[in-house]
């Protein structure tokens, strides 16, 4: 049992810094411009296959490097030339346009690399399991990413919190006509950080293709989940993002662990039904294959409870 | 008056001509006219590489077979569309109205379990309301046994073993295996995984009731991002071997999170080749992974199964021959055509069902008319590099047949009570 748990602490640990890491430029990104950006988990994908693609020439580790900075580039373009135009028909437009992105991305995806899952790998040196214990590895390449992303985290919190351009950008997060009106360059501003935002996305999908497959559909299966995180730890808090990714992350590897279901919970008060019943369905259901759905049970209890988030200051 | 009679005369005689010539061009077109199959699976999406796949197959087994040596009915064309179904029963249903307004009459689908049902439920209902419009449906790889069982249907036809019929074949390899005495059951959580993963249970105790099937696993499908917490689960439960069903996206992620976890046991799978998904296992999977499947893999294979394959490769090159029953789709299907004479879905399903076939490997095939089942030869493969003529994903990596459950024994008997329609 003991196995099972601290495995699944690690596990958990894995996926929730890994959903950080497109929570926290979701919700800079919602944060500055107030849009929420679906097409963000296709920068996700677009970085995984970046990587590939670059690993395949000159091997993971540039394009551990390059990868990213490709991905942010593009972000920052689509920010100049296609977001910035749509603005000014408001934030319906923007959504509209972020969701049609998402599609573009995945056809464009499937074009120039095809439907298959792609071979992508982790890095030879990093392929041995860092310990073994009660007869399960842990790969090294895990370490890896739980490693890169509290760097990311931690680097984030500092730009942020202590740098003078943090503080322009928190500064134009709250109160962007006065900051324009300081002198500084607000659209160069939010160009960055949807660059940066991207970036980062990039980088998850980087270290995560490898693991979690690479493969068309990769977006589609992590976007809805990312969007429950920025919900639930407060739309633009970047440490509501990390509690509320590793909440999930949690959550879902211990439900997934337990072996607990619905007729346990029926046995405690003493009721039991026959195997024929016809809700047995319902009667038979088990805590992890209910798993998948929890995150979203807790985001509508998040949503009565508390609508701000965990960690949300705004009321609207 | 004369002129204004040779001028009625003249446009009398201009118009006959253009009846006469518009008749020769509707017989010449009629006789032209494509024989339409829609073919209804993801295009897009988790599944969308499977979609893509079989859809490719179909229409080159089409050009190959059909096409190429001057069609069907004196030079009717086959012809495939894809029609995009997302995997969802409801786009499916859609799609398959599209199909039906464009009056094509066969549809071709197999992805899923769930689509091939509705599709069944939904054809069955057509047929009944339209009877001069009727509609085929020929299904290459959704293997629910209850589309022959319980919810069987005189218009849908299955050309793969059911998952019953697989999964004899896998336990009896499993029981062959002394060194198998915990088995662990995963499976995507709808009608497929399900029945997978009660026949599993059935068939261990009954050939070897000393094996203990230490879990029995149902995880949503399409929606895992990480199977490592189940990997976990796995290694922690002491199992020596796993059965899955899962198929996709679903079956790369499992494999490579049992086998990055360093689980050095027999998987028994349904669908964990080519796609990618050999590719992505590579030499990690060498001689864990085992498949259940029909046509038996690189095993004196037959010359005109290689050309075909050669040819197919030639024309895509990173595309794999998957579902060879697709091809034996296609060929039943243009020899049901030319036996009947006629394209109408009746006629043909009438030609299909009792129809014996050899396939291109040389395996000898049979339409049972009581279901509408194929009964083959179920083939078990490992995943190796050794001996391998015909690999997947250009990988070196390919399939190896070790056990074969012979047609006779694979095949089942059937509960399905069949109401047939009246001509």
């Amino acid at each position: 049992m003991i196995e099972v748990l601290i495995f699944a602490t690690l596990n958990g640990l894995v996926t929730g810094l890994l959903l950080f890491m497109l929570a926290s430029g979701l919700t800079l990104i919602f944060s500055m411009m107030g849009v929420l950006n679906f097409a963000h988990s296709s920068f996700y994908m677009l970085g995984a296959y970046f990587a590939y693609s670059i690993s395949l020439y000159i091997g993971f580790w540039p394009a551990l490097i390059f990868a990213p900075i490709i991905v942010g580039l593009l972000g920052a373009l689509v920010e100049r030339y296609g977001l910035r135009k749509v603005h000014k028909s408001g934030h319906v437009a923007e959504l509209v346009f972020t969701f049609g992105l998402a599609f573009l991305i995945e056809e464009g995806v499937q074009f120039f690399w095809g439907r298959a899952t792609k071979d992508y790998r982790s890095p030879d040196i990093l392929d041995f399991p860092l310990f073994t214990l009660f007869g399960q590895d842990f790969p090294a390449y895990k370490a890896f990413m739980i490693f890169i992303s509290i760097g990311i985290f931690i680097g984030l919190y500092l730009l942020l919190t202590r740098s003078r351009i943090g503080i322009i950008i928190q500064a134009a997060i709250s109160h962007p006509n006065t900051v324009n009106n300081l002198g500084h360059n607000v659209p160069l501003i939010f160009m960055a950080v949807f660059g940066v935002g991207s970036a980062l996305a990039g980088l998850a999908g980087v270290i995560a293709g490898p693991v979690l497959t690479t493969f068309p559909g990769m977006a589609a299966v992590l976007g809805s989940i990312v969007f429950v995180i920025v919900v639930i730890g407060g739309l633009g808090s970047l440490p509501g993002a990390l509690v509320a990714s590793l909440m999930i992350g949690l959550l879902q590897s211990y439900a997934i662990a337990s072996d607990v279901g619905m007729s346990d919970l029926l046995d405690l008060i003493g009721v039991s039904f026959e195997r024929d019943h016809m809700l047995n369905d319902i009667w038979s259901l088990s805590l992890p294959q209910v798993a998948p759905i929890l995150p979203y049970l807790l985001l509508v209890l998040v949503l009565i409870f508390r609508p701000s988030g965990l960690f949300g200051k705004r009321e609207s | 008056m004369n002129t204004s009679k040779i001028f009625t005369h003249f446009v009398q005689k201009i118009s006959h001509t253009f009846v006469f010539a518009s008749l020769a061009i509707s017989t010449l077109s009629v006789a032209q006219e494509p024989i339409r199959i829609a073919y209804i699976d993801p295009q897009s999406g988790t599944f969308a590489s499977q979609g893509e796949s079989g859809y490719l197959q179909a229409d080159f087994a089409a050009d190959y077979f059909v096409n190429s040596k001057g069609g069907l009915l004196n030079g009717r064309q086959l012809e495939v569309t894809a029609f995009d179904n997302k995997n969802s029963a409801t786009d499916s249903q859609l799609q398959l109205q599209r199909a039906i307004s464009e009056g094509i009459q066969i549809v071709l689908t197999g992805n899923s379990s769930a689509v091939a049902s509705a599709l069944s439920t939904a054809i069955g209902r057509h047929n009944r309301r339209n009877p001069d419009q009727r509609v085929l449906l020929l299904n290459h790889a959704a293997v629910d046994p209850a589309l022959t069982e319980e919810d069987c249907n005189f218009w849908h036809f299955r050309f793969d073993a059911h998952s019953d019929m697989k999964m004899q074949a896998m336990t009896d390899h499993i029981a062959m295996n002394p060194n198998i005495t915990k088995v662990y059951i995963i499976g995507q959580d709808y009608s497929f995984g399900k029945s997978v993963a009660d026949a599993a249970v059935d068939m261990l105790k009954e050939k070897r009731p000393d094996i203990q099937i230490v879990g029995n696993e149902l995880h949503p499908i399409g929606q895992v991002k990480d199977f490592t917490p189940y990997v976990t689960k796995i290694v922690s439960s002491g199992a020596n071997a796993i059965i899955t069903g899962n198929w996709g996206a679903d079956m790369v992620a499992l494999g490579r999170g049992i086998i990055d976890a360093g689980l050095q046991v027999p998987i028994y799978t349904f669908y964990a080749a080519y796609d990618g998904i050999t590719a992505t296992l590579g030499s990690a999977g060498k001689d864990l992974i085992h498949l259940a499947h029909n046509d038996s893999a690189n095993i004196d294979i037959a010359p005109v199964r290689l050309a075909y394959t050669q040819a197919f490769k030639a024309k895509y090159p990173h595309k794999d021959v998957t579902e060879p029953r697709i091809a034996n789709i296609i060929m039943m299907l243009a020899a049901a055509i030319e036996e009947s004479q006629s394209a109408d879905p009746y006629d043909i399903a009438l030609a299909l069902e009792d129809m014996h076939f050899t396939t291109f490997s040389g395996e000898e095939i049979w339409m049972r008319p009581d279901d509408h089942q194929i009964i083959q030869d179920v083939h078990v493969s490992v995943h190796t590099d050794e001996n391998i003529v015909i690999d997947a994903d250009n990988s070196g990596f390919g399939f190896r047949t070790e056990f074969t459950l012979p047609a006779e024994k694979a095949a089942m008997a059937t509960s399905c009570q069949m109401t047939r329609p009246k001509q």
